[in-house]
């Protein structure tokens, strides 16, 4: 098996949140086939606090562990609250990823904040710590096509 | 209850069958000289070295003079790919291997490479089988090397090597084959095959791992790999690994002498394994050729899911098996067998590799049969590419 720690596996086997939202406020995706992961995050926003989280993934056992943990650490949360998990933090709250899935846990950090901005553009209002800017799609990714 | 488990993973490591393990054991015990000594403590161990090359010789019809053990398949493949074509620089330095070569073979063909070599990769077709007209084309006067698979150790194709033998320029290139996966598990013989170099690796058919053997028909050259004393006629220098070359002899004796049985039981199991996954696992497919495969292979690729964790669930039933998905690898690439099979990124994400073995029985592949649905319906309870399929379906 790979070398994941405990939280890892727990997240893997029973991983928490997982499907979607059909009337979600906010939808983010990240990833594509080829790169090998791919999250799709829904959010249902009420009184600017994530009410509910969502997602689906496609990927290896730290790909649906970081979906998992990202749900966990955003849901009753606030936007503003929510921006603020990085992906060190979510490997952080998982003890750790093996260094060559590391790229997992930005693509679950990268996937709620595009959630988050879908809900900001599509109720033309603004949230302090959201960037206007599409971050790499690919961000310290070894994927070669 | 304890959980059945199951072990499918025989091409990564396979138990030693306990005849060869009894046949190593006095080599690392009392017999323990050196088989190059001149008193009679070398005695045993030299007996030990020749009469495992008569056995080795015998499972690919060889000459037991023309058996040079080795450390590995890996260390086979390099010493024929990189020795072979050394040797043959004043001649030419053109090399071709087919591009669903083990990396102990492509790699050293890179090596050449940056020698000095030109290197042509064989193209296979969707089955991975090299077709033998697209190799031959690659053939020129200078090409000195040709290094073909006997059989895929990912999807198990059995390569036409007969064919590309008879169609390659009488006194042209040499022609090695990288047998590991094949020797002990189907019929080899160098001389119907018309091969001039055969790696093989006694992990392959129940014997120690760090066995390996290369096969050089006598007459051709090769340079040594490295350095050092007269072992092994100075091709392989250093002191003998006894008790693994008597292992590997073993092995080979038994591989020999069961071969039809074990040939007809795995690829028994096998087929029901391969029916029962394409039968009951939508959106799979079958790799490799579906005739031509080595007996204990069924390898697969299931859409819409990704290989590691499909190993880690099956794991979680006490299940193993391989993949070779970008996820499981280490580099984080594809399998480039599967890549080079026309398999495109998405698929090969859900490769799944079951390797049968003789512990193996038709109530493992039934709890297979059962667990693995289990498995992909989870996944792809759980992936966006599932529920985007589905979704276009209902649309």
């Amino acid at each position: 098996m790979p070398v994941y720690s405990e939280k890892v596996m727990q997240h893997f086997m029973n991983p928490h949140n997982v499907g979607e939202i059909a009337d979600a406020d906010g939808v983010g995706e990240i990833g594509n086939p080829v790169c090998g992961d791919m999250m799709t995050f829904y959010i249902k926003v009420k009184d600017n606090r994530i009410e509910d989280v969502k997602y689906k993934t496609f990927g290896c056992g730290a790909a649906i562990a970081v979906s998992s943990m990202v749900s966990d650490l955003v849901k009753g949360k606030t936007l503003e609250e929510a921006l603020t998990v990085t992906p060190s933090m979510v490997a952080k709250e998982l003890e750790g990823l093996p260094k060559n899935k590391l790229h997992c846990s930005n693509l679950g950090a990268q996937a709620l904040h595009r959630a988050i901005r879908d809900y900001a553009i599509k109720n033309k209002i603004d949230i302090p710590g959201l960037t206007d800017k599409e971050e790499p799609e690919e961000d310290e990714h070894a994927c070669e096509t | 209850m304890k959980m059945r488990q199951v072990y499918m993973d025989n091409v990564a490591a396979a138990p030693l069958l306990p005849e060869v393990r009894e046949a190593m054991l006095p080599y690392l015990g009392e017999i323990f000289g050196n088989p190059q000594s001149l008193h009679n403590w070398a005695d045993g161990a030299r007996e030990a070295l020749e009469s495992a090359r008569e056995q080795v010789a015998a499972l690919i019809g060889g000459a037991s003079e023309e058996i040079i053990f080795t450390s590995s398949g890996t260390e086979a493949n390099n010493m024929a790919v990189k020795g072979i074509a050394r040797s043959r620089a004043e001649k030419g330095k053109h090399i071709i291997v087919s591009s669903i070569e083990h990396f102990s073979v492509l790699n050293s063909a890179r090596t050449m490479q940056r020698e000095g070599f030109e290197v042509s990769l064989a193209p296979v077709d969707s089955t991975g089988t090299v077709v033998p007209d697209d190799l031959l084309k690659l053939v020129r006067p200078d090409t000195v090397l040709v290094s073909v698979t006997q059989a895929s150790s990912e999807v198990g194709t059995i390569q036409p090597l007969a064919e590309i033998a008879a169609g390659l320029p009488k006194d042209g290139p040499v022609l090695h084959t990288d047998a590991v996966a094949g020797v002990g598990n189907i019929p080899v013989d160098v001389k119907k095959l018309g091969m001039h170099a055969l790696s093989l690796a006694g992990n392959q058919f129940n014997g120690p791992r760090g066995s390996g053997a290369l096969w050089v028909k006598r007459g051709v050259r090769l340079l040594p790999l490295m350095d050092g004393g007269i072992q092994e006629g100075g091709r392989r220098p250093g002191t003998e690994d006894v008790p693994a070359i008597a292992g590997l002899g073993k092995a080979a004796e038994i591989a020999r002498r069961d071969l039809d049985v074990r040939m007809e039981r795995m690829s028994g199991l096998r087929d029901m394994l391969i029916e029962g996954v394409l039968g009951k696992v939508e959106h799979s497919v079958l790799t490799g050729h579906p005739v031509n495969r080595l007996p204990g292979y069924a390898s697969f690729c299931l859409r819409f899911i990704e290989g590691e964790a499909i190993l880690m669930l099956l794991n979680s039933h006490g299940i193993a098996a391989a993949s070779g998905s970008a996820c499981t690898s280490r580099a984080l690439k594809a399998s480039h067998v599967l890549l080079a099979m026309g398999i495109n990124h998405e698929l090969a994400q859900g490769s799944v590799l079951f390797t049968l073995g003789p512990v193996n029985d038709a109530e493992d592949v039934k709890y297979v049969l059962e667990k693995l649905p289990e498995v992909v319906d989870r996944l792809r309870r759980m992936s966006p590419l599932y529920s985007k399929y589905l979704k276009e379906q209902k649309g």
